[in-house]
């Protein structure tokens, strides 16, 4: 970690509507995200974790506080950030190839060159970068020819194709099966550990978070608010037999009785 | 291959003894070729009058053609702006339906009254009836473009305009293709309405001329001019849909 700071929020709150209709989806929040780290934000469900995200991409503006982004205010105009969700969306008109080519299309400076260059330089980029999740051979399928998980791979490569520096991702793999998803785990390990971006993820899967990030951050329920934020220190790369581990084992506890606790404190309120 | 190969020559060996029912029906119960003329006697009709007829079909053709390609671009404009927009899909859309309610015969005097008789209230009337299907499917089309795919492509800068060509469109070319073919037939209708009220040519008057001088032989060959015309372009929208929109089709065989 180089120190620098990828992504701040400076009391951030969201609140969606206005007057009788006024949701607050998220508390003031500050946090700090250092430039490389992979941070998950875990927490109930609806407590703003996916309205971080688009506040990370500039897609919702903050109601209060600032979100500042490389440096700079966070706008979807000026940034570059790759994104990914549980739906691949991958387009069926498309190859798989074509779909990964996407990004280089709209962002700059590929776009400029992208006549150019699509059917050499961005071609053996995006192979490179199928290989790297075992998509190689799949270059030239059509979406609907591949599995759930082998789409969710080439949702990552569509999201790293353009070499961002912040990747965000909300519960990519939730729709997996628990086989498939253990070996996304590694796939997604590896792109970061070879590419490091500054990774966001928002997952449900305490497991997921431990075998992931570098760092994990707990949510309370809505209005969402950080609970708890603490680092994941083992060495990498870590490996399933290591989520089964008493040391892994106790931090998911640990983690579990502070997300029900969040939740058993709302069933109490209401 | 064997098998659709059996489906089709069945399907049209049916429709020969469809014709070939109505002809011995027609001679067994006496029928009166001023109620309903046998198929012999309209094929005969069409093969004998063909130089005469010939000039009409080209103008019903042509009007229907034209009224059809200013109503696709109509159509598509329309699509585009109401499929884009939330606030211009609750505005158009309840003023789409109410005009799309309107019987078209109500417009073509209006239209007469505006250009007089002739050409241009027929193509005027066969866009107005064919581009509502257009209109509809192309609003659908985009309006079904993922919202997170939508988040990907902003999080990139990408503009509205980004994510229309690269994904609104596209995706919107199965609807677009098979609006196509709802909205020729419907050109027809359009175009022949407005000739049997107010034109001197085309298919449409030559049926109303020949109904009212008691030439029913010759209003069914009008009837068989215009269904072929419609079969064949029907046809040929359908050809071009699967060329251009196949990953749809696929998409659906492995569905199933
Ligand atoms: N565009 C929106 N308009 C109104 N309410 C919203 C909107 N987006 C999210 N919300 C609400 O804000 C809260 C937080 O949403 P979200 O960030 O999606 O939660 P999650 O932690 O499950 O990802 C939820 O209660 C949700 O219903
Ligand atoms: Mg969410």
């Amino acid at each position: 970690m180089s120190g620098r700071k990828a992504i701040e929020l400076e009391s951030v709150g969201v609140t969606f509507g206005s007057g009788a209709d006024a949701v607050p989806a998220l508390s003031p929040t500050t946090m700090d995200i250092g430039e490389g780290e992979f941070v998950a934000l875990v927490g109930p469900s609806g407590c703003g974790k996916s309205t971080i995200l688009k506040l990370v991409a500039g897609l919702v503006a903050p109601t209060t506080g600032v979100v500042v982004v490389g440096g700079r205010e966070a706008s979807a105009k000026a940034q570059r950030i790759g994104m990914a969700f549980q739906n691949p969306t991958m387009l069926p008109w498309l190859t798989v190839e074509k779909n990964v080519m996407l990004p280089l299309k709209i962002v700059q400076p590929y776009r400029a060159e992208f006549r150019a260059k699509r059917k050499g330089e961005f071609r053996d980029k995006v192979h490179a970068l199928l290989g790297e999740v075992g998509l190689r051979d799949f270059a030239n399928a059509y979406p609907w020819q591949l599995s759930g998980g082998m789409l969710q791979r080439a949702n990552l490569c569509r999201a790293l194709v353009h070499e961002p520096r912040i990747l965000l991702l909300d519960e990519p793999f939730g729709a997996l099966d628990q086989f498939t998803r253990e070996e996304l785990w590694a796939a997604l390990q590896s792109l970061w550990m070879a590419h490091r971006p500054t990774v966001l993820l928002v997952t449900h899967d305490l497991r997921e978070a431990g075998y992931l990030a570098s760092r994990i951050c707990v949510m309370s329920a809505r209005p969402g608010r950080i609970l708890d934020d603490s680092p994941v220190d083992s060495a990498r790369p870590r490996t399933l037999a290591s989520t089964y581990e008493p040391d892994f084992a106790a931090r998911t506890q640990r983690l579990r009785d502070l997300i029900v606790g969040a939740q058993r404190h709302v069933a109490e309120v209401h | 291959m064997s098998a659709t190969l059996r489906r089709r020559s069945l399907s049209i060996g049916l429709i020969l003894a469809f014709f070939g029912v109505w002809e011995v029906l027609c001679i067994a119960l006496n029928v009166s070729d001023l109620v309903l003329p046998r198929p012999s006697e309209i094929f005969t009709v069409l093969w004998q009058r063909a130089p005469q007829l010939w000039p009409h079909m080209l103008q019903t053709l042509g009007t229907t053609l034209l009224g059809f390609v200013l109503g696709v671009a109509t159509g598509v404009v329309l699509g585009a702006i109401v499929g884009s927009s939330r606030l211009a899909y609750d505005t158009a859309y309840p003023l789409l339906i109410g005009f799309s309610s309107i019987p078209k015969v109500a417009v073509v005097p209006i239209f007469v009254l505006w250009f007089g008789s002739g050409t241009v209230p027929a193509v005027l009337t066969s866009l107005v009836i064919c581009f509502f299907p257009i209109v509809v499917n192309i609003a659908t089309g985009l309006a079904t473009t993922e919202p997170e795919l939508e988040d990907v492509l902003k999080a990139l800068g990408a503009s509205k305009f980004d994510i229309l060509w690269n994904v609104g469109l596209p995706r919107t070319m199965p609807f677009f293709f098979a609006s196509l073919k709802v909205a020729i037939t419907y050109a027809f209708v359009g175009t022949v309405l407005s000739e049997t009220v107010a034109s001197n040519r085309g298919i449409g008057n030559v049926m109303i001329s020949a109904s009212s001088n008691f030439n029913v032989p010759l209003a069914f060959a009008g009837l068989f001019i215009l269904a072929g015309l419609g079969i064949a372009l029907y046809a040929i929208f359908s050809l071009i849909e699967r060329q251009v929109t196949g990953w749809a089709t696929r998409k659906r065989e492995i569905a199933v």
